[in-house]
């Protein structure tokens, strides 16, 4: 589909300011959790131009085997040749590396919307065993949860269950 | 090294000249060297990921199922840094698909534990008890590289190994402490691997090349607190670690075990069968 946009005989597009792509990049869903958008997940670290003149946009990954991130090098690439940006690239960056607090207040709101428990802040010392008390369910608010599998439906969720409402939902695993 | 004042210029351009010359030589070498160390650790994660990925659909339960392959798409996300970085520095511009997908078995330098066979879970757990603590150890000593690259690859490979550090963890003490038949496999299991365990933390020139040079650490003296760790799990799991006549090596310098050309030929085989394709 995107292909024949891009084949597809049109005006050469105006170049946009550097904020303006920011703020598109940082609104392209995350092909795993579309409920969220890049920015809200914390993953654009930098768009700006490079030494050569292309804008450059930095992303980290969430995980080094994240499966997504083809699907996302492709749709920010998509977004600057939207913006009349064609020259521009996108760099993978590792350092520093992403972690769950790099998720913003509005995306963790936009998670527990669709039902996925957002992350508990990570306390210094690595990341914190998921426990009961730990993570208000999704569906009834209850913190009387309890983890039912550390891994998930995707690399970033863990599985827990309400013991209230004996529903199970997905957790992103803190990182 | 010093230069006397009474030094005609000349003379001191050639030296200089010379030095410069050797600290270029000095940084290829380097380069050549991180390259094989690189190549290593990638080709420990894409096996043992490539081994965790036969447990799909066979795991006992469907938690354990996707807990595998989590841990796999996790081992196979540090290969292909790790593989893109050597790639990189040795001169043959090769990818991680090329060094992945167009070696023969014998260019493959995974340490022998990598590629042992699944054989029962409990094999496969005590496997991943040593790799996991081998691992997280490694690539915290990694964050501290001078090398960004590396630093930013060890911060965050540490913390995702920490996770299937856990995994291995809870599994050891549930095997340990659970049934005669667990237990008994447990045990089995830590007897099976344990003879591979050294080769993880073996030094030959090229660690202490780049160690020396303060590029990356060796793994050697992170042994002793990788015993006591695995040690406290365990014990704690009521076991006893094994103490193998043993040791088995050769992963570093190719020589593989014989199952490890099927698992290879398995690896390839879409690009063997269409060489190139994309889609």
């Amino acid at each position: 589909m995107s292909g024949e946009t891009r084949t597809a005989e049109r005006p050469a597009t105006a170049r946009r300011s550097v904020e303006e792509v920011r703020a598109r990049v940082e609104a392209v869903p995350d092909p795993e959790l579309p409920m969220i958008g890049l920015g809200d997940l914390g993953v654009v670290r930098s768009v700006a131009p490079a030494a050569d003149g292309a804008l450059e946009v930095e992303i980290t990954p969430t995980f080094l085997g994240c499966p997504a991130l083809p699907a996302i090098t492709s749709a920010v690439e998509e977004v600057l040749a939207d913006c009349g940006h064609p020259d521009g690239r996108v760099r993978q960056v590792l350092t520093p590396p992403w972690t769950t607090d790099s998720i913003t207040e509005a995306g963790r709101r936009k998670l527990a919307d669709h039902g996925i428990a957002p992350p508990v802040p990570v306390a210094p010392g690595g990341p914190v065993p998921v426990e009961l008390g730990g993570v208000a369910c999704p569906h009834c608010g209850s913190r009387a949860t309890r983890p039912h599998s550390p891994f998930g439906p995707s690399r970033c969720q863990s599985v827990l269950r309400c013991t209230a409402c004996h529903e199970t939902f997905p957790h992103l695993t803190a990182l | 090294m010093t230069t006397t004042s009474d030094t005609a210029p000349a003379a001191r351009a050639v030296r200089a000249g010379a030095r410069t010359g050797a600290a270029r030589a000095d940084a290829s070498r380097t380069g050549a060297d991180l390259a094989v160390l690189l190549l290593r650790l990638g080709d420990d994660a894409l096996v043992l990921g490539q081994r965790l990925c036969q447990w799909i659909t066979r795991a006992p339960t469907i938690e354990e199922d996707l807990a595998l392959s989590n841990i796999a798409l996790d081992l196979v996300g540090h290969a292909r840094t790790l593989l893109t970085l050597s790639g990189r520095l040795d001169g043959t511009g090769r990818t991680e698909d090329d060094l992945a997908f167009t070696r023969q078995d014998r260019e493959f330098t995974n340490a022998l534990l990598t590629e042992l066979p699944n054989g029962d879970f409990a094999a496969t757990v005590a496997r991943q008890l040593a790799y996991t603590h081998y691992a997280s150890l490694y690539y915290e000593a990694l964050a501290g590289c001078a090398d960004p690259d590396l630093a930013g690859f060890g911060a965050r490979a540490a913390k995702e190994v920490a996770f299937h550090r856990r995994h291995a963890d809870d599994w050891t003490l549930r095997l340990g402490l659970g049934t005669p038949e667990s237990t008994r496999r447990m045990r089995a299991g830590l007897e099976r691997v344990w003879p591979y365990t050294a080769e993880l933390f073996d030094e030959d020139d090229v660690v202490r090349r780049l160690a020396a040079a303060g590029t990356v650490p060796s793994p050697a003296p992170l042994r002793p607190l990788w015993e006591r760790r695995v040690g406290e799990v365990v014990a704690r799991a009521g076991l006893t670690v094994p103490a193998p006549r043993w040791q088995a090596r050769g992963g570093r310098v190719g020589l593989h075990t014989e199952e490890f050309g099927p698992l290879v030929a398995e690896l390839q085989s879409v690009h063997r069968q269409f060489p190139g394709g994309t889609w």
